[in-house]
């Protein structure tokens, strides 16, 4: 898998979710799913995925689908 | 003993409330919009009162309480189906809810707006009365379908509210932010508390996950907030030991158990920090709280409940009801205190009903006392949950599943439910079926594939032989 292959894979189990869910309008509370406690359990999947321990402001910075992409890449994950 | 509804009054030019928006309101602004909402409603009505951390939901609040009527607090995220049965058991004269949500309600006359927010007359006619002292009504569980709620009298409240302000010490300069639901006890205790001394709260849906959050407690300089065990877990991973929070002075912890390690680590972080960290215990029955652990013995005491509040009493009962006098020895925990509510409520007629505990709360969590007379919960009667602060009861959540066509059995702890279930193709229907129409969230339970559940002869379930044996439902 590549890493978009791994990034889809984990917001589809975290939050039950097909892949046509994932585009522009999935945020942060824009579904039930991902809540506090939803976006603690995608950020843990995340960092076990791509082996990195993410700084809080990127924590509290990961706002959307789209965004997460961006912010991982300050983490050396390339799309 | 003065209350945080009409006594409020003497605050005036006192900043009451920040919006999210950044609007602020003074008491004496809070007071009239009230006022304006109250004087809308029949003196000892039921009101649904549809909140979450807004000023609408405030004022509407605060309205009802100064006009005697009287309030059920649901929060607005509030599942659908179980809106309606609360509807149906107790048919409320009045719904004040978001403007947004009306769509359900086109029988209804529309009889106030103020902002986003709209005073509904509900078409229900059956006549009831209701208690003099019954003050608001709250749920229990908030999403296993039961309409059971619990009656608090306004000495429960009004005494419930000086005792938290005590302990903590509260003053008018002190600024809260939301971090609950105002429909959840422990999110009311914190908006009664600070209103009745004046104080400010910042009003936001945002949680600790988002940027704004931590914008918000900068730019207001918050002084404090308050967090489920969840909310710890969170803080933790943030690293809240490395921010920098200058105005912070007290986090409080509640709603459920926050285990000793966890317990010692953030009262170390907050020493350090020069923050005061209050562990507290308490439940929807005795209004909001029982007891709390002083900061200073937050690290030699670490997973202890602490001490009962100013005015309330605890002791121990063994299983004959006779009172415990050793420490260090097992029992269910009872309390006493003016804040032990009147009781329950399943429908409308039980409005009327008085005061069925006479201040006296058999809590239903098994405790023991240290030799200084610190309690330590070490387990509990009943068999719930809390999942995130929310109570989660497992026979209703298995009677639920059974209902659905799902055999299973379900056990765990607290953050941690255990759905067991025989049928192996039913495993993702079941996760499904328990986030969609329990409100509780997938990182909350784990499923776990057995063969068959273990009963005895009578057909019970043998619950202790279900742990360790089975497959992860995948």
């Amino acid at each position: 898998m590549n890493n978009k292959e791994k990034y889809t894979q984990v917001f589809m189990s975290c939050f039950s979710l097909e892949e046509s869910d994932l585009n522009d309008e999935l945020v942060y509370n824009s579904i039930s799913e991902w809540d506090s406690v939803g976006h603690m359990g995608l950020i843990a999947n995340l960092e076990d995925t791509f082996d990195i321990m993410m700084e809080t402001d990127d924590i509290i910075d990961f706002s959307s689908y789209h965004k997460g992409m961006e912010i991982l890449a300050k983490y050396g994950v390339q799309f | 003993m003065k209350d945080f509804f009409s006594d409020i009054d003497i605050h005036s030019d006192a900043l009451a409330l920040i919006a999210e928006d950044s609007e602020r309101i003074s008491y004496a602004k809070l007071l009239l919009a009230a006022d304006d909402i109250g004087r809308h409603l029949d003196k000892r009505s039921l009101v649904f009162c549809i909140c979450g951390n807004d000023v609408e939901s405030v004022a509407g609040y605060i309205g009802f309480l100064r006009s005697r009527v009287v309030p059920i607090l649901i929060n607005a995220g509030i599942n659908n189906e179980l809106l309606q049965n609360l509807l149906r058991a107790y048919l409320p004269q009045y719904i004040w809810l978001p403007v947004n949500m009306i769509g359900a309600f086109s029988d209804c006359k529309q009889l106030y707006h103020y902002r986003n927010y709209v005073l509904l007359r509900t078409a229900f006619s059956t006549r009831y009365s209701i208690h003099d002292d019954l003050a608001l009504l709250l749920t229990t569980s908030g999403s296993t379908g039961s309409p059971k709620l619990v009656r608090q009298s306004y000495r429960n409240i009004i005494s419930n509210a000086n005792s938290i302000a005590r302990y903590l010490r509260l003053t008018t300069d002190d600024r809260a932010i939301t971090t609950m639901p105002m429909s959840y006890t422990y999110g009311l205790s914190v908006i009664n508390s600070h209103l009745l001394k004046g104080a400010s709260i910042v009003l936001t849906r945002k949680t600790l996950m988002e940027n704004k959050f931590w914008q918000l407690l900068k730019e207001y300089e918050v002084t404090t907030f308050g967090g489920v065990p969840y909310v710890y877990e969170m803080l933790r991973k943030l690293r809240f030991s490395r921010m920098e929070l200058p105005s912070l002075r007290t986090l409080t912890q509640a709603g459920g158990k926050l285990g000793a390690a966890l317990s010692a680590e953030f009262a170390t972080i907050c020493r350090d920090k020069g923050i005061r960290f209050f562990v507290m215990y308490g439940q929807t029955e005795a209004t909001a709280r029982m007891s709390y652990l002083p900061p200073e013995y937050g690290i030699s005491k670490a997973g202890s409940i602490g001490i009962a509040i100013p005015g309330g009493e605890f002791w121990l009962e063994d299983e004959n009801g006779g009172i415990i006098t050793q420490s260090d020895t097992a029992g269910e925990l009872i309390f006493k205190g003016e804040n032990v509510t009147m009781g329950y409520a399943q429908d409308y007629r039980d409005l009327s009903t008085g005061d069925d505990n006479g201040g006296i709360l058999k809590t239903g969590d098994i405790a023991k006392r240290d030799d200084e007379g610190f309690y330590y919960i070490v387990g509990r009667k009943k068999r719930f949950l809390k999942i995130f602060g929310n109570r989660v009861n497992l026979d209703e959540v298995e009677r639920l599943l059974i209902t659905a066509g799902y055999e299973c059995a379900c056990t765990g702890t607290d953050d941690n439910m255990v759905v067991f279930y025989t049928v192996q193709h039913d495993c993702t229907d079941i996760e499904h079926y328990i986030i969609e129409n329990m409100g509780i969230s997938k990182a909350g339970f784990a499923l776990v594939h057995i063969a068959e559940i273990p009963r005895n002869d009578s057909g019970k379930i043998l619950y202790s032989d279900l742990s360790g044996s089975g497959s992860p439902c995948v």
